[in-house]
């Protein structure tokens, strides 16, 4: 029965006891310990987040490179396919203008060729007119030149002509 | 060979073990031998005592020797405090020897002390064991409990002290010497009990008791289990565990919130017949939380040491040495139990504590 009735001294004695102990014990120890594993914790933690930050920082730096290496890059492109298009366009117009130039002279040429043409021709057929009246001028002074002829001449265009 | 030694070793020592058990058996003279009693033994050694015994030399011969740490004692009675040292009981513990201070005479019985009336000159008991001739005063002496306990502080002291003075020392909080033993048991009382028993926010205010209840309990387990200390069962005594216990009821009953003492009266989100029915009940779990903590500590850690002592008390029942190695072998390995024990009831304690806490300053939650 003494096992489990608490003895009054003892219960005197823990509890003044405890209560010194708790008191000295967590001005002296319990709050410089944990303060200090706080402040640990929080310093590991601000190590922690700044290397974080840093971690971030040196990705947005180089994605920023990357960015702008892309841009320089995708501007180049632009550059390269702009120029590209430039050339083929001024080598396509070159050609047209070529081109449209040389009908024209072409046209020009065949022109002038047909009226150098028509002019020879009719110089062609003056001169053949005249050639051939002076021919026939020659031809017939020839024939009149004598009487015979003459005569002969109007006898067979007489008898060529029949008399109805 | 390090296997060898230390098999001989342990031989050696059960050998010295046995020899000397068996000794003490032959030593006594057969016509006072006193027949053994276990009961006696073992109550002797788990309850508290005004002396701290160490050895008897001699025993039941002319010359017997008691060698023993006399302890102060000190008493209030009807005519004020009385302080006198325990030897001046000479060992007796039958109520024979008398201690005469300001005109009160004083006998101790069965670790008990009685003044006598004037005419008294042996306390005598009737048969419900109240004394019929002497008046027990109020014992406040410094019994073997009270004792180990004031060592157990100065070491608490040391260690916690050392330990804290350590981060002063260091300029970056880094842990050094005992402070890095120290360390991972504080945070594990905090990150393992505090926080997840009281919450994140509350949990600071109780840190303070958790963490020296949680060492008090636990360096008192394992000093009662070093054998040169006599056994002092201080954290097996139901006087310890109780003040301890009402320890948490008070800051339990003083940090209980309104959620708290409205789920004690009138219990939200049942019908108001169970409300009812239920307050009753949540009253007195009011008072069944304390005494579970009181009990379950004083009960495990004197059964503990009640099996260390049975299992030793059976060399002397069967009276032979045969019986001696399976004694140690069991008493080792509750001993080794026990050490475990002795971590496991300070955590149990504290995490109950801190649950009770936090059901005290649990917020309303829907």
């Amino acid at each position: 029965m003494d096992l489990i009735t608490p003895g009054f001294g003892l219960v005197f004695w823990t509890a003044i006891t405890f209560l010194c102990l708790l008191f000295i014990l967590r001005k002296f120890a319990w709050k410089p310990i944990l303060g200090a594993v706080e402040d640990r914790e929080e310093g590991i933690k601000k190590a922690l987040a700044s290397a974080e930050n840093a971690r971030k920082e040196m990705e947005n730096l180089h994605a920023d490179n990357e960015r702008i290496l892309n841009e320089a890059r995708a501007e180049r492109e632009a550059l390269l396919k702009e120029a590209r298009e430039i050339k083929s366009k001024m080598i396509a117009d070159a050609k047209d203008e070529a081109q449209a130039q040389a009908s024209k002279i072409i046209e020009q040429a065949q022109a002038a060729i047909e009226s150098e043409k028509k002019a020879a021709m009719t110089e062609l057929k003056n001169h053949v007119a005249t050639l051939s009246l002076d021919i026939a001028e020659k031809v017939v002074r020839e024939e009149l030149s004598n009487k015979d002829k003459q005569i002969q001449l109007v006898e067979s265009m007489l008898g060529e002509a029949i008399l109805n | 060979m390090t296997l060898n030694t230390f098999k001989s070793a342990i031989l050696s020592v059960l050998f010295l073990a046995t020899s000397f058990s068996g000794f003490a058996n032959e030593n006594s003279d057969p016509q006072e031998d006193k027949e053994f009693n276990a009961k006696d033994m073992i109550m002797h050694h788990v309850k508290d005592a005004h002396e701290f015994h160490i050895i008897t030399l001699n025993e039941g011969k002319e010359d017997q020797k008691d060698i023993s740490i006399p302890l102060p004692i000190i008493l209030w009675t009807d005519n004020g405090l009385v302080t006198f040292m325990s030897s001046e009981f000479h060992h007796d513990d039958t109520g024979h020897t008398i201690v005469e201070k300001d005109g009160m005479k004083f006998v101790k019985s069965h670790e008990k002390i009685y003044q006598l009336n004037a005419d008294a000159h042996a306390v005598e008991f009737d048969s419900e064991h109240h004394p019929t001739n002497a008046v027990a005063p109020l014992d406040f002496s410094i019994t073997r409990n009270v004792f180990m306990m004031w060592v157990s502080i100065v070491v608490l002291l040391l260690i916690f002290i050392g330990a804290a003075r350590r981060y002063k020392k260091s300029e970056d909080n880094v842990p050094t010497g005992i402070a890095g033993f120290i360390e991972p048991l504080v945070v594990f009382v905090r990150d393992e009990i505090a926080k997840p028993m009281i919450g994140e926010k509350k949990y600071r205010r109780y840190m303070p008791y958790l963490l020296t209840v949680f060492f008090f309990i636990w360096i008192n387990n394992i000093f009662g289990l070093i054998p040169i200390l006599n056994g002092a069962n201080l954290s097996g005594n139901i006087a310890f565990t109780m003040t301890l216990a009402l320890f948490t009821f008070i800051i339990t009953t003083f940090s209980g919130n309104k959620n708290y003492w409205k789920h004690i009266f009138w219990m939200p989100g049942v019908p108001v017949p169970m409300k009812i029915f239920l307050m009753p009940i949540e009253l007195i779990g009011i008072f069944t939380k304390p005494i579970s903590l009181m009990i379950r500590l004083f009960a495990n850690i004197t059964a503990g040491h009640i099996i260390i002592l049975a299992l030793m008390s059976l060399i002397f029942i069967f009276k032979t040495v045969a019986v001696a190695p399976v004694s140690v072998a069991f008493s080792l390995f509750i001993g080794i139990i026990e050490i475990v024990v002795t971590a496991i009831q300070a955590y149990i304690f504290t995490v109950l504590s801190a649950l009770y806490f936090g059901m005290a300053t649990e917020e309303e939650h829907h």
